[in-house]
């Protein structure tokens, strides 16, 4: 067991899959000037900086997953990717399925985004919904140093198209990660705290500030779950489920907006197969439908933050089933914190 | 017919032509009779196809994009299959899950069809890539594409890659005339899409599309700077889409005139008149191959007639390896 920050848990399962796989080559735009360390154990072929277009470094991925290589495509921040919509999401998640299964796509998007550097709406948005959407994708996301290290390991390893979003505010981060190989299968949620009477369910940032919320819970007596959902595609339904049908309470975080995000399917998930177990509506605290700011307190504002997961929370164990419609609408970053 | 896809003889490329054109004919019949999808034909295009094609070996590999049966043929593909893909039938090249859009042969070294045009200039940068980090290795990756994709941006994105890595690919631009129901005059500012990949540093020739043994030359030529330099060559086919868009169109929007004198230097014709004239094909020798294409294509639409559909269950198959 060692300490480390996320971002050398990145440069770890990087450096070990390389290793162990010839076919595993890394390109985007500043890779090989940022990560000097790679070219120089795995040599200019495998390490390589491109132009800066992202469209033409997701579709040579594409082309040369589909021919032999393993490629892992840096495309910076996660707005970039619409740059390359169309060879992520109409060549890799579809040339499978149209050409009667011919080919795979064995390759690794990264990208950062989420709240904490103030950098706004063109270089902050969490896009994962819509590559959940997208038939053909899978997508992660990881909150913790490990998970960021053993799920790209996982990812790189995978036959398909894997969309790695790493949340901006955690690169950082430091926490314990496993001495030797560490694997965390894609799909697969993680339960961070047991609880009784409320499950919190997020990814990324916000699965912290859902652990915060669990303490100050716990203080009042009550006693949260916290399920880190890790990957968002495939989504570890079965975990989720467990869970709901466990408590009886469902609070749903994330930093994207609430329209069609992934609360919105975790929320008809539950709703359609827990039903009976609900003891009070699902709630979703999510980003608010606006373009990510820069000013740090309104990004901050922007990020259901603990205080607020908490209230939530609160109000679904005072609530009683039998009451009626649920207490408060789901809540939407500041201005309906505020409301 | 199908051991002939690498005889570069100009009658064995007259053939191919024909049978493309039987192919296209017969497909655009079967979507007449509203029985199948619309296709996109390549009628007045094959010796662009056929002529990289014959210059190309088993080991190089080619994308290509919705206008594509030309190609398949050329490569030696199974008519059969390939109508089958077309009727959504099982024993189309993908499962019938494709149509007539992306068809890909990964077992002709076709690969990764792309229907969204410019989308096979982002992917052939990568299976170049593959080819180069396999030591030794001399295949050459042929990218077809037409006008229209050159007005797209990921189209001056791959040749800049592709000349900044060194990568062995030969772009092939079918210059057509057509960008769908627009003509190049509207959306390019220049006459020919070789001055826009001169710009980017890349060897770049156009060549009269519609002879097939220009074509030939030209491609041969071409293939052999990139086994030699492992860099990419760009041709520009001249030519002319005769057919619409896609089937059916009645071209309300074409200029009768510029149809007729495309027409005029039909690429089958074109070929079949040089070859007669010196002796080398006679009438009945063209009556000859016209009934063993026809009678192909016969024989593959009874094939893909009679063939299952996919079993509902494939609806969700191949979707994840």
């Amino acid at each position: 067991m060692s300490v480390i920050t996320v971002n050398e848990a990145i440069s770890q399962a990087l450096a070990e899959e390389m290793r162990r796989d010839p076919a595993v080559l890394m390109f985007g735009e500043g890779v090989a000037t940022k990560r000097a360390n790679l070219v120089a154990e795995f040599g200019a072929a495998r390490v390589r900086n491109t132009p800066l277009a992202e469209g033409i470094i997701a579709g040579t991925a594409v082309g040369a997953a589909a021919t032999g290589l393993r490629p892992i495509v840096d495309l910076l921040f996660a707005p970039f990717l619409c740059f390359a919509m169309d060879e992520i999401v109409n060549s890799a998640g579809k040339l499978r399925y149209l050409s009667g299964g011919q080919f795979k796509f064995p390759m690794v998007v990264m990208a950062m985004s989420g709240a904490g550097w103030t950098v706004g709406a063109q270089h902050n948005h969490n896009l994962e919904a819509w590559f959940v959407h997208s038939p053909g994708l899978k997508v992660v996301m990881p909150s913790s140093a490990a998970d960021f290290k053993g799920l790209l390991k996982a990812a790189i390893r995978d036959d398909n198209p894997v969309l790695f979003f790493m949340d901006l505010a955690l690169g950082y981060q430091a926490g314990e990660v496993p001495a030797g190989e560490v694997l965390v299968p894609l799909g697969r949620a993680a339960t961070l705290r047991e609880g009784r009477d409320v499950s919190l369910i997020s990814y990324a940032k916000t699965v912290h500030h859902c652990v915060a919320a669990a303490e100050t819970l716990a203080a009042r007596g009550i006693s949260a779950e916290v399920i880190d959902l890790r990957s968002l595609k495939p989504l570890d339904e079965a975990a989720i489920l467990a869970s709901a049908r466990k408590t009886g309470r469902v609070v749903v975080v994330h930093e994207a907006s609430r329209l069609c995000g992934v609360g919105a399917e975790i929320a008809a998930f539950v709703g359609e197969h827990a039903f009976g177990a609900l003891k009070a509506p699902v709630r979703r605290l999510t980003g608010p439908d606006a373009p990510a700011p820069a000013s740090w307190p309104l990004e901050q504002a922007f990020v259901p933050q603990a205080d607020a997961i908490a209230a939530a929370a609160l109000e679904l164990v005072a609530a009683r089933r039998s009451a009626g419609p649920s207490p408060r609408p789901s809540t939407e970053g500041a201005v309906s914190m505020q409301a | 017919m199908r051991q002939a896809e690498h005889d570069p003889s100009p009658l064995a490329m007259l053939e191919t032509m024909m049978l493309i054109r039987a192919y296209e004919e017969a497909v655009a019949g079967i979507a007449a009779g509203g029985t199948a999808p619309g296709t996109c034909t390549s009628v007045g295009q094959e010796a662009a196809a056929v002529g990289v094609l014959r210059a190309l070996a088993r080991r190089d590999q080619i994308l290509t994009n919705h206008r594509s049966a030309g190609h398949l043929l050329a490569r030696g593909a199974d008519p059969g299959r390939l109508i089958a893909e077309v009727l959504g039938k099982r024993t189309g090249y993908c499962k019938g899950k494709s149509g007539s859009l992306h068809i890909s042969a990964a077992e002709l070294g076709v690969v990764l069809t792309s229907t969204i045009v410019g989308g096979e200039l982002s992917l052939a940068t990568g299976v170049a890539l593959s080819r180069t980090m396999k030591p030794g290795d001399d295949g050459v990756v042929a990218t077809f594409f037409g006008d229209g994709a050159a007005c797209e941006g990921v189209f001056h994105e791959s040749l800049n890659l592709a000349a900044m890595w060194s990568l062995p690919i030969l772009y092939v631009c079918e210059n057509n005339q057509w960008q769908a129901f627009v003509h190049r005059r509207e959306t390019m500012p220049v006459e020919h899409v070789r001055t826009w990949a001169a710009a980017h540093g890349i060897e770049a020739h156009t060549v009269d599309g519609n002879d097939v043994e220009v074509v030939h030359a030209a491609a041969s030529a071409a293939v052999a700077r990139i086994r030699a330099t492992r860099k990419p060559v760009f041709l520009e086919a001249l030519t002319y889409r005769t057919r619409g868009h896609y089937e059916p169109d009645d071209q309300a929007y074409v200029d009768p005139a510029e149809l007729a004198a495309w027409r005029a230097r039909d690429p089958i014709e074109l070929l079949a008149q040089r070859l007669r004239a010196d002796g080398r094909l006679d009438d009945a020798g063209f009556a000859r191959i016209s009934l063993r294409t026809h009678a192909a294509i016969d024989e593959a639409v009874a094939f893909a007639k009679a063939s299952p559909f996919p079993e509902l269950s494939e609806l969700v198959t191949d979707v994840y390896a």
